[in-house]
């Protein structure tokens, strides 16, 4: 099957510090793929290059075939103009560590505002997509409070139908509990947990709860230095991994949870 | 350095006038004018940082009436523009009996209103001063001139540097105002060449530029001073 | 004594009083002009494009770092020879205008930074134009804390509007002048033309205070 997301020799750079060293990574569809790993092994860049938040410097990026990052004009390979990756976004929906939602509109009306402005759907539409989203992440009620008004939990799960609402292929979670307080962790993750099982869609999830990765996950990948050290289901990183590092690091985090 | 782009277009552009035929015409009449900014300006900037330090400590005097009197000045000052004070100072002063030279009358007018903008940086940058500083002399009983002298006052000083800077910008170019009460400042000479020669563009031209190259020049002093006194300070943006 | 208080009420008030609407109204317009031009400044200096972004930032340093009587003299004189006759009032508040937007660019672009980022990458996210990101999403968050900034350059141009009667615009300094001149006693009328200054100078400086107060209670 052709993967719907590969990561075809890829590298990035931050001035002299590489992030991403000649990856290669391929998610098929509707694969449930969690990403982990030490702080600068670049998972959060994975998604963010994927999102076209941050530029590559070598390799090429797929979606469903085409490449992301560049475009072929008259079968000359250039750089991807502003149009060409608009048109990819347009598969891909991202939920942030901060939540980013805007702060100036209720949560219904963030929502709202990418359907009505990029989709062209009608106020009416949009409103009811977002009402039906909000209530499936458990909000209903909340829609006319802004995000001031929200706990940290509820700005995420709003984030969430946010991204939903514009019904991506793809959708990305980078580190979505990271900066929320404990006891709302639960309720962002059954959220995730519930579009996992409710809507066909490719999710990537950058992480560090291990145990709800095991049980989301179709594949984990262990991110090291750049690469992909070892990945496999589940039972396989967790239960018994191959690689040295892996087993190192997996110590480590299970230790402090 | 973000000041030197500017500061090469304007003076290429400089030099690209000067191929224009008559600009070496009237260019000796503006620069002389434009010595006379530079005079007025250094003079009333250095009087008017004094000004500037003996009002804002003023305005942080424990005496009220010392601190009422300060924020008055201030208060008349700000709330006028330049170009008020000046003619007040030169059509309203005479009929009091006191007739200042127009150069005299210029730097006061300067002076007396760029002092009182200049009293709120100082008395910024001081109260900017952290707490622990003040509370720290009152501890070592340390006596209230001699702290301000020794340990507040040096603190003070770097924060007042980027500020100081853009006032001397402003004063600069409120020196134009001058050629309004007669004095021969570039303005003045622009105004008049202009009037004998009608090349509007080139003369005002060429007068702005030598504007715009003496402002980004005080701009690079002062990032200059910032970046001599402010050594492990961490400033700016990140 | 020197002032005579019969002078200054029976005949300078009245006369101050009456251009008062023009002072007035060179200073709403040329705000106007400020403000909107200076946010076009702004936005444009964000453009992608050098072309475009280094331009609008040069000339908008150099129109800030000149003086604004030169600019005033520069176009009352240049712009008849182009072929465009003006009214003083119009070019004055035109240059005023232009002058001061250079002065609310920098202000909005503060506002602009102080944007988090994260708002621009949550708009890119959801494929929201560029257009759209800053009319949505960015301008409504970055503005409301500039307000006093825009409201503090208000005021400076009520102050600078004497600028305009060096290009004969007969706004309350040139008529205080024109009555010195007249009846050859300045103090009276130069002093209630200054007080008038201070007194709106500080009123204005209360009631931004009250704005400032009332919009920062909104962005809670």
């Amino acid at each position: 099957m052709e993967p719907i997301v590969r990561f075809d020799h890829v590298t990035k750079r931050f001035g002299t510090l590489t992030v991403l060293d000649d990856l290669c990574l391929d998610v098929s569809p509707n694969e449930k793929v969690a990403i982990i790993g030490p702080s600068g092994s670049g998972k959060t860049t994975v998604l963010r290059t994927l999102m076209t938040l941050e530029p590559i410097q070598g390799g090429t990026i797929w979606i469903e075939g085409t490449p992301l990052t560049h475009m072929y004009r008259n079968n000359v390979r250039v750089p991807a103009s502003e149009a060409h990756l608009r048109r990819m976004r347009a598969s891909i929906g991202m939920v942030f560590q901060q939540f980013n939602l805007f702060p100036h509109m209720t949560a219904q009306e963030n929502c709202m505002e990418a359907p009505v402005e990029v989709l062209g759907l009608s106020k009416a539409d949009a409103r009811a997509r977002a009402g039906d989203l909000l209530e499936m992440v458990g909000l209903a009620e909340k829609k006319d409070h802004y995000p001031a008004q929200l706990s940290g939990g509820q700005q995420q799960r709003v984030a969430i139908a946010r991204a939903l609402a514009m019904r991506p292929k793809i959708l990305l979670l980078d580190e979505v509990t990271s900066a929320l307080d404990p006891e709302v962790i639960g309720e962002v993750l059954a959220v995730i947990q519930r579009i996992r099982e409710e809507h066909k869609l490719t999710m990537i999830m950058v992480t560090h709860q291990m145990g709800f990765a095991r049980e989301f996950a179709d594949r984990v990948c262990f991110f090291y230095e750049g690469r992909v050290l070892e990945q496999g289901p589940p039972q396989q990183i967790f239960g018994g991994p191959h690689n040295a590092r892996t087993e190192q690091f997996l110590k480590a985090v299970l230790q402090a949870q | 350095m973000r000041h030197y782009l500017p500061l090469l277009t304007a003076l290429s552009l400089g030099v690209g006038f000067m191929g224009l035929g008559d600009v070496p015409q009237f260019l000796p009449q503006l620069l002389r004018g434009a010595g006379l900014t530079v005079e007025l300006t250094v003079l009333s900037f250095v009087l008017a940082i004094a000004g500037a330090f003996v009002i804002g400590l003023a305005r942080l005097s424990t005496y009220v009436t010392v601190r009422v009197v300060a924020s008055i000045y201030v208060e008349i000052f700000r709330g006028t523009s330049l170009l008020v004070q000046l003619f007040w100072i030169f059509f309203v002063l005479p009929e009091f009996g006191v007739n200042l030279d127009p150069f005299v009358a210029a730097v006061t007018g300067l002076t007396l209103n760029f002092a009182a903008y200049g009293s709120e940086i100082v008395r910024g940058a001081i109260l900017s001063v952290p707490r622990g500083q003040h509370e720290a002399v009152i501890a070592l009983n340390i006596g209230k001139w001699k702290a301000m002298r020794r340990v507040i006052l040096p603190q003070a000083l770097v924060p007042m540097i980027p500020p100081f800077g853009n006032l001397c910008v402003d004063l600069m170019k409120s020196t134009s105002l001058v050629s309004v009460v007669t004095l021969r400042d570039l303005t003045f000479a622009a105004y008049q060449v202009n009037q004998a020669l009608l090349r509007t563009i080139q003369i005002f031209g060429v007068a702005m530029l030598i504007y715009y190259i003496f402002s980004q020049l005080v701009r690079i002093v002062f990032a200059q001073l910032e970046r001599r006194f402010g050594r492990g300070l961490s400033r700016g943006r990140v | 004594m020197i002032w005579n208080w019969q002078f200054a009420f029976d005949e300078v008030l009245p006369r101050l009083l009456a251009v008062v609407p023009v002072t007035i109204g060179a200073t709403l317009l040329g705000f106007g002009i400020a403000a909107t031009l200076g946010l076009a400044f702004a936005v444009l200096r964000m453009i992608r494009s050098p072309w475009i972004a280094v331009p609008t930032y040069e000339f908008s340093e150099f129109i800030r770092g000149t003086p604004i009587l030169v600019q005033i003299f520069f176009l009352f004189f240049i712009l008849p020879s182009v072929g465009i006759v003006l009214p003083p009032f119009t070019t004055g508040v035109l240059a005023f205008g232009l002058h001061y937007a250079t002065y609310c660019s920098e202000v909005y672009r503060s506002g602009l930074e102080n944007v988090s980022r994260g708002q621009w990458e949550a708009a890119k996210a959801l494929n929201l134009s560029t257009y759209v990101t800053i009319r949505d999403i960015i301008l409504p968050q970055a503005i409301p804390p500039i307000v006093p900034a825009l409201g503090n350059y208000l005021i400076s141009m009520f102050k600078e509007t004497p600028l305009l009667a060096l290009v004969a615009v007969v706004e309350i300094m040139q008529e205080a002048k024109l009555i010195g001149a007249e009846t050859f006693r300045y103090t009276e009328p130069i002093t209630m033309a200054g007080a008038f200054f201070l007194v709106m100078s500080l009123l204005s400086a209360f009631l931004l205070g009250r704005l400032e107060r009332w919009c920062n209670g909104k962005a809670r």
